[in-house]
């Protein structure tokens, strides 16, 4: 007898808008991905019973989405409604939550929304995430020790963790290139990816140092755009448009901050003990996976998660991409639309929106072929919030 | 433009940090240590990291630590920073973790698990603890 959630629930409905310098409000945003996805759901709006929305950085600077979506869609019969932020690892779980409550009895089509919209006219992708660096206010208490440092933005601990990794198990600068160039060979096949220009590794060495050992072709993108994916019953799915993508397996797990005492942050993250609890939900385990939607916010995090998803032992992380597997033709084709380095950065509707793509088989050109099990996973913060959802095209 | 005459980012002492602020004006490096498990932590929280017992005493650290991990700044956040710097995070022999930066080292010999001692950088009203290889 297998778990009573595994495939309980499956997404009926993907919507996307342009994806980079659009310049539109997040709730225009989050209005064209919606209605996109309920086209592609084949639902009125006034089927949806349930709304999860996910604010990007702009819920945090300004301009965020928020609950006004609902009266913006004319959504007047909800049972089922929030506003959900774990950082990155909101995407997948959003689809927890919508499967959960769908379980319940609580909602039947559950929308959920992501929209950011930080990229202004005329200003950097910089400026929409180390704004907060100039604040002319003197820092206050311990916090004011990282400003004082320089420690600025998520690039720096990004940058100290994977250092710690590589000298705990000797990793290499080439082992974080050949992931960047392996996924911007598959952005080179997909219509949605905003770099589609294939890069070498030379041109990783070449690209210019944000901070070491983090190259510019370790770091995601920017991107103002918007996901919506419907989450509906395993039932109502099996009666609509789209080949369902079910959910047999989910799992959280938040280690905290990395200032914690003690912490091994840098190389053991919350995806250990998410990848517990979804390949029990599922039955399956590492060996089961045929395709990695892998939240690459760097070509580490892409890294030192297939380590803790048990796809190789702690530490030969490095070793384990180093032939290229994680690439086209490779034997764990792992963020095929060219996740947030190469594609778009949605936060974790990128690996969620490519992993329902890869689960329908409707990549086109980037199709994996064997596609009966995906691994989709999310992170936030500095390696401290982590989600991730197993989906199939198959309910058992 | 010239932004040279823009200083760093300078803090200053919140409601729970005043000993170590003031401690640090005087060379010392000071933390707080739980009463009733004797766990060390920076002073950033009112009750202990491992037992949150609010109990607990102001005591010196010995100034000495490991390099925990470490990298090397090169994108312009802050006009008061001159790029390239390290941005170091030391593990105090006490177990807590600074966020701070070498000093008295090139960058490029930095390692992660050297040994260094506590050294103040002095401002008009504030100092600030670097620290050196030991």
């Amino acid at each position: 007898m297998g778990h009573p959630l595994r495939g309980a629930a499956a997404i009926t409905g993907l919507g996307m808008t342009p994806m980079g310098r659009i310049y539109k409000s997040t709730t225009e945003l989050a209005a064209d991905a919606t209605r996109a996805a309920l086209a592609d759901a084949g639902l009125r709006k006034d089927q949806v019973d349930g709304l999860l929305i996910n604010a990007g950085i702009t819920g945090t600077t300004g301009g965020g989405l928020t609950l006004g979506l609902q009266n913006y869609m004319g959504m007047q019969n909800l049972r089922l409604l929030n506003h959900m932020n774990a950082a990155g690892s909101t995407a997948a779980q959003m689809v927890q939550y919508a499967a959960l409550a769908i379980s319940a009895g609580m909602a039947n089509h559950v929308l959920c929304v992501f929209a950011d919209a930080p990229l202004r006219e005329g200003s950097s992708a910089g400026a929409a995430y180390g704004g907060a660096a100039r604040n002319p206010q003197r820092p206050r208490g311990m916090s004011g020790l990282y400003a004082a440092a320089g420690y600025f933005g998520a690039n720096t601990p990004y940058a100290l963790a994977a250092r710690r990794h590589m000298a705990e198990y000797g990793t290499t600068q080439d082992q974080l290139g050949i992931i960047a160039v392996g996924q911007r060979e598959w952005a080179t096949m997909s219509p949605l990816a905003q770099l589609r220009s294939p890069i070498t590794l030379e041109d990783y060495h070449n690209s210019r140092w944000i901070i070491e050992p983090l190259h510019l072709l370790d770091c995601c993108l920017v991107s103002n755009g918007a996901v919506a994916v419907v989450v509906s019953s395993a039932a109502a799915a099996r009666e609509m448009p789209q080949p369902p993508v079910y959910v047999l397996g989910m799992g959280q797990g938040h280690p905290g901050d990395t200032g914690r005492t003690g912490a091994e942050w840098e190389t053991q993250t919350g995806a250990q003990l998410a990848a517990k609890t979804a390949y029990a939900m599922a039955g399956a385990g590492p060996a089961d996976i045929d395709v990695c939607q892998i939240y690459d916010c760097y070509t580490y995090t892409v890294l030192v998660t297939l380590e803790d998803y048990g796809f190789c032992q702690k530490g030969e992380g490095g070793p384990f991409v180093e032939d290229g597997k994680l690439g086209p033709g490779g034997s764990l084709p792992t963020n095929t639309g060219g996740g947030e380095l190469s594609g778009y950065y949605m936060w974790g509707m990128t690996p969620l929106s490519e992993g329902i793509i890869q689960a329908r088989g409707q990549g086109g050109e980037r199709q994996v072929a064997k596609h009966d099990t995906v691994l989709v996973t999310g992170n936030g913060g500095s390696l401290s919030y982590h989600a991730c959802l197993i989906l199939s095209p198959h309910a058992n | 433009m010239t932004e040279t005459a823009i200083p760093k980012p300078l803090p200053e002492a919140d409601e729970t940090s005043g000993p170590f602020f003031e401690g640090a004006m005087e060379g010392r490096l000071m933390l707080m240590r739980c009463s009733d498990c004797g766990t060390w932590r920076l002073p950033s929280r009112q009750h202990c990291d491992a037992c949150l017992s609010p109990n607990f005493t102001w005591e010196q650290g010995s100034g000495r630590g490991t390099v925990r991990t470490f990298g090397i700044m090169h994108q312009r956040y802050h006009p008061g920073f001159q790029n390239p710097y390290n941005v170091t995070i030391v593990e105090l022999e006490e177990g807590p973790r600074l966020p701070t930066n070498m000093v008295g080292i090139a960058d490029d010999q930095i390692r992660v698990g050297m040994a260094v001692v506590v050294e103040f950088e002095q401002h008009e009203d504030v100092a600030l603890p670097k620290f050196r290889p030991a």
